[in-house]
């Protein structure tokens, strides 16, 4: 678990809001325009801050969906129902209001095309991604990252959504990309179908043997069931990198 | 100052009178939301210790069953995490870091924190001593779950939750800090919720 040091001042910056639109029934898609944003690597985030006439604040992290080439920092923020943050972002939020973020957080959960061309060592090793839901968001930015670098670093997503209606980030999925649907398949699909496991893990994933990088993001059921799966494949815990969410708490 | 929210309010849930709930944080209420940057570890218990070291060597180590039998407190405390939820009145049982640190050689001014799978935490002496530490291994009057860092963890509830490293294994004294995992990342070096010390530099 070693990583490079960053001892950097995170300060609050205001964002002006361009686009936010409806990713999917229960996600939107933020666009952000965010002045003196100091850039990121694909995989971290950043902490919205909302400030309430009465001083009250409350700040909620989202991952960056967008990659460092992209001006515009882009979040997908799924609508919880009786949350006190998600709720204003989706429904509220409009173009051209203004909310504060502060970032990038998180050296971790990272993967960027620089660092694998710097290291061949570690670039030969192929890069694995496994999303539950809309912990599909950092890795829209790394596979976006990964096309437009031209990067040689091979890498997969599987990706796991309720339904064909909540598949998000459609634009940057590829042919590296696997979809389960886990509510049922629509006629002619031919994607997997149903939870992942063990089995789909084997048939759907980089092997043990190719000694992945691995990176799990989603609900902390999602992430504990993944990650328990692959360390039964064969897959060592220092090669498995997560990024958990939500959970029992509550909405927000 | 800050950017006005407009229409934006406290959620009803986030409202409590007693000054209990420190700047920025939530009630997550009944929830007790997990976060962790690898994989849950499985040590069975008989291959299980918990070490205590200084910068020369092992000073004490304690196997599971011994661990189990040192002088053990009950505790009620509120924790809070850095990503802005609090839990209240939490009840855990354990070891104080006291007891286990007791004969600490004067030089030492800061313990790193070193747990299974490779998670560090670095903390002054002064912050883990007096009453303000534990290593526990029972959450709610039942052992502590691998998910929540079981079989046992540190709980320095005065300050930000990743300070209180899951999955504890061992405890380096040191006469001078040296950053753990987190606060290599960006994250601060104290983490003092009621001083919002989120991040470098708050």
């Amino acid at each position: 678990m070693a990583g490079t040091a960053l001892q950097r001042r995170l300060t609050w910056l205001t964002a002006q809001v361009r686009d936010n639109r409806s990713e999917s029934p229960s996600v939107h898609r933020l666009v952000l325009d965010v002045p003196g944003w100091p850039g990121h690597r694909a995989g971290q985030h950043v902490v919205v801050r909302l400030t309430a006439e009465d001083g009250y604040t409350a700040q909620r992290s989202y991952s960056l969906a967008s990659p460092p080439e992209e001006p515009d920092l882009h979040l997908l923020v799924a609508r919880l129902d009786g949350g006190e943050v998600s709720p204003y972002l989706t429904d509220e939020l409009r173009a051209d209001d203004q909310v504060e973020l502060r970032g990038p957080i998180g050296g971790f959960f990272v993967w960027s095309a620089a660092a694998d061309r710097r290291d061949a060592q570690e670039g030969r090793r192929p890069v694995q991604l496994v999303a539950g839901g809309s912990g599909v968001a950092p890795f829209a930015a790394m596979l976006d990252h990964h096309r437009r670098t031209g990067s040689p670093t091979r890498l997969r997503l599987l990706y796991s959504a309720s339904t064909q209606e909540e598949i998000l980030a459609r634009d940057v999925l590829g042919p590296e990309t696997t979809v389960t649907l886990t509510r049922g398949v629509p006629a002619g699909w031919s994607g997997e179908a149903g939870r992942i496991d063990a089995d789909m893990l084997r048939r759907r994933t980089f092997p043990p043997d190719e000694d992945p990088r691995i990176f799990v993001c989603g609900a902390t059921m999602f992430a504990e069931a993944v990650s328990s799966s692959l360390l039964d494949l064969g897959h060592s815990p220092s090669s498995i990198r997560i990024e958990r969410y939500g959970s029992s708490g509550e909405p927000s | 100052m800050s950017v006005l929210s407009r229409g934006f309010r406290r959620g009803r849930s986030q409202e409590r009178s007693d000054g209990r709930l420190p700047p920025g944080q939530y009630d997550a209420g009944d929830g007790f939301p997990v976060l962790s940057a690898g994989p849950t570890p499985s040590t069975p218990l008989d291959r299980w210790d918990l070490t205590v070291h200084d910068e020369t060597g092992e000073r004490h180590r304690w196997s599971w069953e011994e661990f189990r039998v040192l002088p053990r407190e009950a505790v009620s405390v509120d924790i809070h995490c850095v990503t802005t939820w609090s839990k209240f009145d939490t009840r855990w049982e354990g070891v104080s870091l006291d007891t286990l640190l007791q004969d600490a050689p004067t030089t030492a001014r800061f313990v790193l924190a070193g747990s299974d799978g490779g998670y560090t935490t670095n903390l002054p002496l002064d912050d883990v001593t007096g009453g303000r530490a534990w290593v526990v291994d029972t959450y709610d009057g039942r052992p502590l779950a691998p998910e929540h860092g079981g079989p046992a963890r540190l709980l320095v509830p005065h300050l930000y939750f990743w300070k209180s490293a899951k999955w504890v294994r061992r405890l380096t004294l040191l006469p001078h800090d040296r950053p753990g995992f987190w606060e290599t990342f960006g994250y601060h070096n104290h983490g003092d919720p009621w001083l919002e010390q989120r991040y470098s530099g708050d």
